[in-house]
């Protein structure tokens, strides 16, 4: 869901950038955050919590509550709220603590 | 390792102003900031600026962090900027740990001016970690910095300022807001923003809360019930309302944590947003070589942010040995400026804060 019309800001049509969730290719916009793509792409469950597992959303997209915490390129507990997109990232739901056998 | 002078964590409007006078006076900082531009809270502001014109007053946030950047590039021989850099580490010695990607650097200071800002406020309710449940401001950086819609349905719990201003905002991104509820007795935020999101058809309703959230992987229903003026619930008040997204407004704690890794003396001070460091007037901590300003130092507002920020990068510049040419016309403009700011009704809160925070103060 990107906003298409705004009153006061324009959202000019950027540079595709074309990563990996989950395995399945998609692409965000160049200038986006991880968090921000997915979230445009109806992702809403990034990470789970760590006993009950139960499914985490962003909270506060600015890199203060670790909600949003993802595994990027292979390294787990990214903040995928403050962490830009990249060409051919590789992104994965985060369901543990983070894993140093993961990587 | 790195060596500077002055070291400035956190690139919002405190920290944008402190290296622009600091620089001014002659200092060489570098300017530390987490997301991958500067402007802190500003660059997702799109509504005017209310304050005086030296504040910038009738600007839109965004371009008030323009202004402020462009201060800073001025002085490209002095700034040094580094963003996507979070500090991670703060050492007694004055060296600073930062990651950036993921790479982890040492950076050694003469002095530190924090200027971290806030974090928004959470409370408990049941389901409330399902995703769909989004703090105001992290709604508002999703659409106005990346233009992604949040939700296309919202409730809005809060009536702060900042629960008004973005609820505006959802409506001009097309999202449906259902209502703010507040549970206290009146609205918390400017009369201004409260008229102007009433005129578009968002209804304000008072002693009202969210008890909890209702779906399975994320938001889909929440309860509203009524409070007395007890704060309890009146029976049979329940109300279950369709939403895809429950926003959070509820309000702002300072920032401090990097603090509490060098044991800085702080207090729980109400006025100013909870527990804060304690500082002088010239704005130190216990430590005096580590500064703060700006909402770290007690949740204010972006105009305050500013000059509390001019003021603590004048001092400490002095303290570094470089006076600002204009060293005594700007200290006492800038207290000035604080002391006008502070003279509405929302300013008398911050000046009691104050007024506190001296009792201990005994630090310089
Ligand atoms: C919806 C809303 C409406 C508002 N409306 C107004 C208004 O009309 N008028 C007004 O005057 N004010 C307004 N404000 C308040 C104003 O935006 C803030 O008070 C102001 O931004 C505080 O400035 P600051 O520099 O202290 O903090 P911030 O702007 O929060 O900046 C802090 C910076 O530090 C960075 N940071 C934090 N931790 C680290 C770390 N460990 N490493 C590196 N960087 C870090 C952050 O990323 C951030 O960029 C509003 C705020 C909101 C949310
Ligand atoms: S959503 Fe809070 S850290 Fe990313």
């Amino acid at each position: 869901m990107r906003i298409k019309e705004h009153p006061i800001l324009t959202f000019p049509e950027k540079k595709k950038i074309w990563f990996t969730f989950n395995g399945q290719k998609v692409f965000g916009f160049s200038g986006d955050t991880i968090a921000a793509a997915l979230h445009a792409l109806g992702v809403m469950t990034l990470s789970h919590s760590l006993e009950m597992k139960r499914p985490r959303g962003f909270y506060c997209a600015i890199g203060n509550c670790a909600s949003c915490n993802m595994i990027v390129d292979g390294i787990p507990n990214v903040r995928t709220c403050v962490v830009s997109l990249k060409e051919g990232m590789v992104v994965k739901t985060q369901t543990n603590k983070g894993d140093l056998n993961d990587i | 390792m790195i060596f500077k002078d002055l070291v400035i964590i956190g690139g919002g409007p405190a920290g944008l102003s402190a290296a622009k006078i600091a620089a001014e006076a002659g200092v060489s900082c570098l300017i530390i900031e987490r997301d991958p531009f500067l402007g802190g809270q500003l660059i997702k502001q799109t509504h005017m600026f209310f304050g005086s014109e030296k504040q910038y007053a009738k600007t839109r946030g965004l371009d008030i962090a323009k202004i402020l950047i462009d201060d800073c590039l001025k002085h490209q021989d002095l700034i040094e900027i580094m963003t996507s850099t979070t500090v991670v580490g703060l050492y007694k010695d004055k060296v600073i740990t930062t990651l950036h990607d993921d790479t982890y650097n040492k950076i050694k200071a003469k002095s530190i001016i924090v200027s971290t800002g806030a974090s928004e406020r959470f409370f408990a309710f049941e389901n409330n970690d399902l995703p769909g449940v989004y703090g105001a401001g992290a709604v508002q950086t999703l659409m106005n910095v990346y233009g992604v819609k949040p939700a296309d349905k919202v409730i809005m719990v809060g009536s702060g300022n900042i629960g008004l201003i973005v609820s505006y905002q959802l409506h001009q991104a097309g999202v449906k807001v259902l209502k703010v509820i507040e549970a206290a007795s009146n609205i918390g935020g400017y009369k201004v923003h409260a008229s102007k999101i009433r005129r578009i058809g968002i209804p304000i309703e008072t002693r009202k809360t969210i008890k909890r959230a209702i779906g399975k992987d994320k938001v889909e229903q929440v309860e509203i019930v009524s409070l007395d003026d007890d704060w309890n619930i009146v029976d049979n008040s329940s109300e279950i309302i369709d939403v895809d997204a429950v926003c959070i407004s509820v309000g702002l704690i300072p920032q401090r944590n990097l603090l509490s890794m060098i044991d800085i003396k702080t207090k729980f001070i109400k006025e100013l947003g909870g527990i804060v460091p304690i500082i002088n007037e010239d704005h130190q901590t216990s430590d005096k070589d580590v500064y703060v300003c700006g909402d770290v130092s007690g949740v204010e507002e972006a105009s305050s942010a500013i000059v509390e920020g001019y003021y603590t990068g004048l001092i400490a510049a002095r303290n570094l040995g470089k006076e600002h040419q204009d060293f005594k016309t700007l200290n006492i403009d800038y207290k000035n400026q604080l002391l006008n700011l502070r003279s509405g009704p929302f300013g008398k809160k911050t000046l009691k804060g104050l007024e506190i925070m001296k009792e201990d103060a005994n630090v310089k």
